[in-house]
């Protein structure tokens, strides 16, 4: 075979398997889009399950949900934040910031479930904060940490090393710096960071499992240390505890969770780019 | 305007190791009069922008690198305990070679490091604006634009906004790292007019672009070779008459 038909044919070759890495997604957005659709009315977004759960709507584990998510942002985004700052500016290369790194990767490494029992024991008995929205958003905040710190602390090393060295030089404190220099120029990728990890906490059942999630609880919540519902949790709900539960009312659920989470996907897709293009240097 | 008489500097036999142990300075020992316009030659690593790094304390960032010898700027060292270091870099205030904007509008630029320091007056910050714009010779260029990107602007207007921003600091002594090296012979021009002028509120350390930059712009000069001295004298002497023989090769262009 000569050089020139070997290049086309190993193009040819990683671009189809590239693009089968594509279709397993695209088929589960038509699955469950093709069966679930048909549930989705105002009603659905809007009212209370009925009927131990068959019919009426998703309300409660709707909102509880965006409950959880905010909840997670505040606990991820300052801690997050500044484990990145400490990480990127701070940090030299000795035992203590190798141990934080290695903390780091491993908690990436670490299954939700153990996240949820470990939510469990130390913030809902130790902290005695109950299964709540405190206790999961703590949780859910936790596990999106390794995700949202890595991105901020890669947002913070792209902006250009001679703006900090200028800011310096120009009679700046180190603090000043960053808070002047850098942290405007990485807060897009920041954001886009954070929003990636709340999407993934948005979708997760095993954390909020003993930490917040209510079996069935119609009411909203009342106060951050109350139980609420949840999407993730709902769903598995009614597809294995629940008898003659129709079909379309799961795929409806599982719609919307998607929906939720690929909406976050993309805005933080479009800050991204948006900051590329407003970028000036 | 800064006082009439700028600030002299003594070097004293000041060593800089990097931390892989290359020695980048040897045994420099140096006396810089205060509003001259002294000019750091010689070839590409013998030390010039260590050296100037060294006198604002800029060579503090670089991890791991060990200095021995002291430098006093108007008999007060430097490297003393309890010396503010912020308060120092505005007083020995540095141009690199790149022109380097920080993001943002050109009034932005030119009042950061006195936003940093704290002033916040808007009717004073807009004065050193104006005063210093004007002192890098760029006011003319940019008075109706004061308000747009720093980016917006030409090359040698950048390195021009840089010079306006250091000289915003009110300070006493400007340190050059090659401040024309991206810069076209127009604008090169520009810059060396604005240098004659600043001296007479500055002490100023350049390293220049090339011999005959430092020759056409040099009160006195020092040439650097592989981090030693080996020669300081009056621009006249230096590139008309060195003393010794590794200057001369330089300067005639035998190496470098």
């Amino acid at each position: 075979m000569t050089r020139q038909n070997m290049n086309k044919l190993m193009i040819g070759m990683v671009s189809l398997v590239a693009t089968i890495v594509v279709i397993p997604i695209v088929l589960v957005i038509i699955y469950v889009v093709y069966n679930g659709i048909g549930a989705i009315n105002w009603e659905f977004l809007t009212a209370a399950p009925r009927n131990g759960m068959r019919e009426g709507g998703i309300m409660p584990a709707l909102l509880g949900t965006v409950f959880l998510t905010f909840g997670t942002a505040i606990v991820s985004f300052p801690l997050a934040i500044a484990a990145a700052i400490y990480l990127a500016e701070y940090a030299g290369d000795n035992m203590l910031t190798r141990w934080v790194r290695l903390a780091i990767v491993n908690l990436a490494g670490i299954p939700s479930i153990v996240y949820g029992l470990f939510g469990l024991g130390a913030f809902v008995l130790f902290w005695n904060l109950g299964t709540s929205i405190i206790a999961g958003s703590l949780t859910l905040g936790v596990l999106t940490l390794p995700v949202v710190i890595s991105t901020a602390e890669e947002a913070i090393l792209s902006v250009p090393q001679s703006f900090r060295t200028v800011s310096l030089s120009l009679g700046a404190s180190r603090w000043q710096t960053i808070r002047h220099q850098v942290l405007p120029h990485a807060m897009p990728g920041i954001i886009t960071g954070i929003i990636l990890g709340l999407g993934r906490a948005a979708g997760e059942t095993a954390p909020i499992l003993f930490t917040v999630a209510a079996f069935y609880l119609p009411e909203l919540p009342k106060s951050i240390f109350d139980q609420t519902m949840a999407l993730p949790y709902h769903l598995y709900v009614i597809s294995t505890q629940v008898p003659d539960m129709p079909l379309s009312n799961q795929y409806g659920t599982a719609l919307v969770l998607l929906m939720i989470v690929f909406s976050m996907t993309l805005v933080a897709t479009v800050i991204r780019t948006n900051m590329r293009r407003r970028r000036e240097w | 305007m800064s006082k009439a008489v700028a600030s002299q500097i003594s070097i004293q036999d000041v060593t800089y190791t990097y931390a892989d142990g290359n020695d980048a300075l040897k045994h420099i020992s140096l006396d810089i009069r205060s509003n001259e316009l002294f000019v750091l030659f010689g070839p590409a690593r013998s030390g010039k922008s260590t050296l100037l790094r060294l006198l604002n304390r800029l060579s503090d960032l670089t991890e791991g690198a060990q200095r021995q010898g002291a430098i006093y700027i108007d008999g007060e060292d430097i490297f003393a305990r309890g010396v503010d270091v912020h308060d120092l870099r505005r007083r020995i205030s540095m141009v690199f070679a790149i022109p380097t904007p920080l993001p943002g509008s050109i009034r932005e630029n030119i009042t950061y490091g006195l936003r940093m320091a704290g002033m916040k007056e808007t009717v004073l910050l807009e004065e050193r604006v104006k005063q210093s714009l004007k002192q890098a010779a760029l006011w003319d260029e940019v008075k109706d634009r004061l308000d747009s990107s720093a980016f917006a602007l030409s090359g040698g207007q950048k390195q021009r906004l840089c010079l306006a921003r250091s000289l915003a600091l009110e300070p006493e002594v400007i340190l050059l790292d090659n401040p024309t090296s991206g810069l076209d012979p127009l604008s090169t021009a520009t810059v060396e007019e604005s240098l004659q002028e600043l001296k007479q509120s500055y002490t100023i350390i350049m390293v220049p672009h090339s011999t005959q930059q430092a020759a056409r712009v040099a009160d006195r000069a020092a040439f650097l070779l592989d981090g030693e001295l080996v020669e300081v004298g009056a621009s006249e002497q230096m590139f008309m008459n060195p003393k010794d023989k590794r200057t001369e090769d330089y300067i005639t262009g035998r190496f470098g």
